[in-house]
């Protein structure tokens, strides 16, 4: 009778992969990506981020300056352009002030880092949906990836670049972006982990295949990791 | 096999020789099973997430960042901060899963009579407390359960719950906002999150300290199910 009853948790055993080597990696990524997909499933296209009043906001030099290599990768900020390409009608170079002549949005939203701690930014810039819809992107792509001058990289689903309050960021705290921010221009998703506001971003690419996830996720983080 | 009581426990005699014994089946398979996969996915959830707090150990501001303490490596896994949100999300499903499995299956088999802490278990805490504690006489054991026990154990239960709730919240705070404003946002969430895990530790600590005091046959009866002679049967 015990014997029977014991046998019957058995199937417990099953979790003992997680202790070969062999098969861990395969079901942690799974676990990752089962996570991404149900975090993708119930992202509201319409439900904002929490927006701050002026008060709440963190003060500039209180605002943790987070790189992975160069605190500048030394942007010529008056040759600059922006290379959009992939999935457009109308692919090519786009200046800042080009970028600049959609309608400004600039909203006080936290900024969460997946180390845990977070802050609350002053961000202004243009719709990243604005933009794309001038650029004539296909709007059933599946991603938007972007491409930076240091060698950081990043993709967005869809559904979260065209988050009404998804930006081109140049601004922070009514000032052009500094370079320790990303000068000229970053990504802004308040929808999204820290690290996945690119900094310095030099290419855009509307496309349903993307080459690899993004800097930190390539190494083990999580593709989508939506807030 | 079984023959009715008034405890709504199953109950075997065997007949052993000179020694009748008294058999009580006091754990179903899904009781169990969930019982001890959730201690693997507590483990996991624990020991990861210590891992995730040593990236950023305070709740605080990051400027001026004051690090409340320093958990040591050892006690944590994932050996990095992707590695332990891939340990953490990944076991945050079978935690989850089992959660949900558990509560079904008690609520339809009408097992959580014998958990759940009511209002008519409330006047025998202090017995039992002095018992444990202050060397009071022991109350006659008539449930599977004593007062205290449904007490903890009922406890468990909704700290797994708020550890769910806390947990969606610091991983989507955006979507769950109004969830994240109920707690007092996000920094309170994770305050919340953290203290869950104590009051989860102080539980564990609690539970074994009792299982080792009070035997094997407390112990056995989590992975068969059976309990040999137990004190509130005739």
């Amino acid at each position: 009778m015990n014997r029977r009853e014991l046998l019957k948790l058995s199937p417990l055993l099953l979790v003992g992969a997680f202790g070969i080597p062999k098969f861990r990696d395969p079901l942690l990524t799974t676990g990752v990506a089962f996570a991404d997909w149900a975090s993708a499933g119930w992202f509201r296209r319409n439900h904002l981020a929490p927006i701050f009043a002026d008060s709440e906001v963190t003060p500039p030099d209180r605002f943790y300056v987070n790189t992975y290599d160069v605190d500048d990768p030394g942007v010529d900020l008056d040759k600059w352009t922006l290379t959009v390409g992939g999935d457009v009608m109308r692919p090519g170079e786009y200046t800042l002030a080009q970028i600049q002549s959609f309608p400004k949005l600039a909203q006080n939203t936290r900024h969460i880092c997946v180390e845990g701690w977070d802050v609350i930014g002053r961000f202004g810039g243009t719709r990243i949906s604005d933009f794309l819809q001038h650029v004539g992107a296909n709007p059933k792509a599946k991603f938007l990836y972007v491409e930076c001058a240091d060698d950081y990289y990043e993709s967005l689903d869809m559904a979260s670049a065209l988050h009404s309050q998804s930006l081109l960021c140049y601004e922070m705290y009514d000032q052009p972006l500094t370079r320790e921010h990303g000068a000229p221009l970053r990504l802004r998703v308040p929808t999204k982990i820290g690290y996945k506001q690119a900094k310095y971003l030099t290419g855009l690419r509307v496309t349903d295949v993307v080459p690899k996830a993004g800097y930190w996720e390539d190494q083990g983080y999580p593709a989508y990791y939506g807030l | 096999m079984t023959e009715p009581n008034a405890l709504a426990v199953p109950i075997a005699a065997v007949e052993a020789g000179e020694n009748d014994l008294r058999l009580a089946y006091e754990h179903p398979w899904a009781v169990r099973f969930c019982h001890w996969l959730n201690t693997v996915s507590l483990f996991v959830m624990a020991a990861s997430g210590l891992r995730i707090f040593r990236a950023f150990p305070s709740f605080g501001p990051k400027i001026p960042q004051h690090n409340l303490l320093n958990v040591p490596a050892s006690l944590t896994m994932g050996g990095w901060l992707g590695g332990a949100l891939q340990w953490h999300i990944t076991f945050a499903w079978t935690y989850v899963a089992t959660g949900i499995f558990y509560l079904a299956y008690q609520i339809f088999s009408g097992n959580y009579r014998q958990t759940l802490f009511v209002p008519k278990d409330v006047a025998g805490v202090w017995p039992m407390v002095r018992h444990y504690f202050f060397f009071g006489r022991k109350p006659a054991q008539t449930e599977v359960y004593n007062p205290l026990q449904k007490m903890a154990y009922t406890s468990a239960i909704l700290l797994g719950f708020l550890s769910f709730l806390t947990g969606i919240v610091l991983y989507n705070p955006v979507q769950f906002s109004s969830l994240a404003s109920l707690m007092g946002g996000f920094h309170w969430a994770r305050v919340w999150h953290f203290g869950v895990l104590g009051a989860f530790l102080l539980f564990v600590m609690g539970h074994l300290v009792m299982v080792v005091l009070h035997g094997w046959r407390n112990f056995t009866s989590m992975l068969t199910g059976w309990k040999r002679n137990p004190e509130y049967l005739p």
